[in-house]
């Protein structure tokens, strides 16, 4: 039998490979490698299904790409073996000249070699699950608003936020792109920090329409890791709040997307007011789980979560719906959103907005039935679904 | 009540940025009284601040390009808020190559300290990062409890050795104990002592010397005093190390008045700036 993955990075490459593992690693534990004919993309998601990443390495990125064609092969492990292999990040570049990466089918184990100066070799035989494909379904090309800017204005951005906070604003109105921290409970007692950029710093400003969208600064702050290291811009795509934004940096020889659930607090949502299925789910049995984001689960259908990710799928429509009188008077303006919250009896709900995955596997036929039936599921679920699911 | 101050030059900006660090080491919220020739940051000893209290003086013209200030009322011309120091540290942190910091007293969703910072870019426009740090405005009828401390009526006055090395050998001194003894008598000497059942510890210092309070009415006590004997205070020793740890500034005077058996008072002097900083004994 023939190895199912044969390939090999050399020079700089090593460490983009390793930077890439490095920014997954802070999306979610598992690391999904799935080895295709356009290339090898390296995907992971977060135990909230509010985040995903998805590297994709073209052949040409390595120095020998060779996988068995006809015969579909995915895996996933555990993100921290992979980062063990590429420890010492800042060394690497220098001591390793070849990492060569062997998937081989029926010993279900992960083979990354590293070739180090002095004929030092490194051998790190790692363990993997079978798993089906994932991947999240967005559209950042139908996205009315496009930012694009060189990672260090983002490394800047970020900075003047405290390394504890957890989401960020971005609002786009006219010329000025605005940065705010995002702060749910006790805005009285909060410090309230904006930071206001000019378009003539960004490389590329599209704005279709103006929006504020609140998403989590965790990722954006792990994509910047490596955008910042290869010097790649960042563009940023999205629409209203709630509906997913996608920040993505591409090369000739990669693309990577970052695609994030965005706090739903807009009109948007009035729409979904009427259906009836939401209607009827239970009401959340406490507030304070309310702010729980790990309970927004994102409805998924890889076969290691079948059944459960529907029931919190609902209920979290539930709270969203639930929220959204409060959230429509949220926009008015900026002060009359601070004053808003003020008054609210209790604080708002951070919920955000699932992002809707569907499972796309092109090569394998037999999975297809599962992935239509479970889709459509979810598609009853919610509008926005099939919106999502039919770019 | 109006205030407004703006800050350009960046070494003023600097040397604002350590103050305040040092103030937010030294405690969470305190007060901020605005005068209009003058900013005080005071901690008053209450029990809830283990006793301590501090009292920051700066000269608003050493620091600030513009200052504006209408106070309460035309007899009372002065703005007492309850701060953050942490907030203020962190908003000034971002800061740091602005070319120019405007701090204004705004009404927002709160009373707040708006900071508003302009940072320079490649682009023709500019980068602005602006804080909204929420602040207590605090009622005229309680400023008497904000005013300066006296110089109490100490027994010994005594200039500190550098304030790295009693870090040092404070710190070492924690991992002993709790509580920690200073002395220190008229002809320059000082001890840090710590006893414990299993160990007593003393570090002397000598050649310190001692200022000169002239005429002042502290003088009275130490004045027929016997320059061997040691005056001595017991003091909680994570106060005296979160002193000496948030220290920023560098003094150009560090000077410690010691009440036998009451309460230490350090005194530190830096041209425009003066930190004041009392712990009271323990017994």
């Amino acid at each position: 039998h023939l190895p199912a993955m044969d390939c090999v990075v050399t020079g700089g490459n090593v460490k983009v490979l390793a930077k890439a593992i490095h920014s997954l690693s802070r999306i979610g534990d598992e690391l999904y490698l799935e080895p295709e004919d356009d290339g090898l993309a390296l995907r992971s998601v977060n135990s909230s299904r509010s985040a995903y990443a998805c590297f994709l390495f073209s052949p040409l990125f390595f120095s020998r790409y060779t996988v068995p064609c006809g015969h579909a092969f995915r895996c996933k492990m555990a993100i921290k073996c992979v980062q063990a292999v590429f420890r010492s990040l800042s060394s690497l570049d220098k001591t390793v000249e070849k990492c060569h990466i062997e998937l081989v089918g029926e010993k279900s184990r992960l083979t990354f070699t590293l070739h180090c100066k002095h004929g030092l070799m490194k051998t790190h035989n790692l363990s993997f699950q079978d798993s089906e494909s994932l991947q999240a379904v967005f559209d950042k090309d139908s996205c009315s608003n496009v930012l694009r800017a060189q990672p260090r204005l983002l490394v800047d951005t970020v900075l003047h936020f405290p390394p504890a906070l957890e989401e960020v604003s971005l609002s786009v109105s006219g010329e000025r792109v605005l940065f705010r921290n995002y702060v749910e409970e006790e805005p009285a007692k909060a410090m309230l920090t904006e930071l206001s950029l000019s378009s003539d710093e960004f490389e590329h400003f599209a704005v279709g329409a103006e929006s504020s969208i609140t998403f989590c600064l965790k990722e954006l702050r792990g994509l910047l890791v490596f955008a910042e290291s290869t010097g790649l811009p960042v563009s940023v795509h999205f629409d209203l709040p709630g509906s997913p934004v996608v920040l993505s940096v591409t090369d000739s020889v990669l693309e990577v997307n970052f695609v994030l659930a965005t706090l739903s607090d807009d009109l948007n949502l009035r729409n979904h007011n009427n259906n009836p299925k939401r209607a009827r789910s239970p009401p959340p049995a406490d507030d304070f789980l309310n702010d729980d984001i790990d309970s927004y689960l994102i409805a998924m259908d890889t076969s290691e979560l079948p059944g459960p990710s529907n029931a919190p799928a609902q209920r979290s429509n539930h709270r969203l719906e639930a929220q959204s009188p409060v959230a429509n008077h949220r926009l008015e303006s900026e002060e009359a959103e601070e004053e808003e919250t003020g008054d609210t009896e209790r604080p708002p709900n951070k919920k955000f907005r699932s992002l809707f995955f569907g499972s796309v596997c092109p090569t394998d036929s037999q999975l297809t039935n599962q992935t239509a039936t479970s889709q459509e599921v979810l598609a009853s679920d919610s509008e926005d679904d099939a919106q999502a699911a039919s770019p | 009540m109006k205030f407004r101050a703006k800050i350009i030059d960046v070494g003023c900006l600097n040397h604002f940025t350590r103050v305040v660090n040092t103030i937010s080491k030294l405690t969470k919220t305190c007060i901020l009284r605005l005068t209009p020739g003058n900013l005080y940051f005071v901690l008053s000893g209450k029990i809830a601040s283990g006793g301590v209290s501090m009292w920051c003086e700066l000269s608003q013209a050493n620091f600030f390009d513009e200052y504006q200030l209408e106070g309460v009322a035309p007899e009372a011309n002065e703005i007492c808020l309850e701060v953050t120091p942490e907030n203020l540290s962190r908003a000034l942190r971002t800061a740091q190559n602005a070319k120019c910091v405007k701090i204004k007293l705004t009404k927002k969703h709160c009373p707040c300290l708006t900071f508003a910072a302009e940072l320079p870019t490649l682009s023709s426009v500019s980068r602005v990062v602006t804080h909204d740090i929420p602040v207590d405005v605090i009622p005229r009828r309680l400023w008497h409890d904000f005013k300066e401390p006296s110089v109490p009526d100490f027994d010994v006055s005594i200039y500190l050795p550098p304030l790295k090395t009693m870090k040092n050998v404070v710190d070492r001194m924690k991992n002993l104990s709790n509580f920690l003894v200073i002395e220190a008598n008229l002809n320059g000497e000082m001890n840090l002592k710590i006893e414990t059942d299993l160990v007593s510890v003393t570090t002397h210092f000598k050649d310190l010397g001692n200022p000169p309070w002239g005429d002042d009415g502290s003088q009275g006590r130490s004045h027929s005093r016997d320059p061997e004997l040691m005056a001595q205070t017991r003091v909680d020793i994570r106060k005296l190390q979160q002193f000496l740890m948030g220290q920023q500034v560098n003094p150009s005077k560090a000077m410690c008045n010691i009440v036998h058996k009451r309460i230490i008072h350090l005194i530190l002097l830096h041209e425009d700036v003066s930190l004041q900083y009392f712990i009271p004994a323990v017994a």
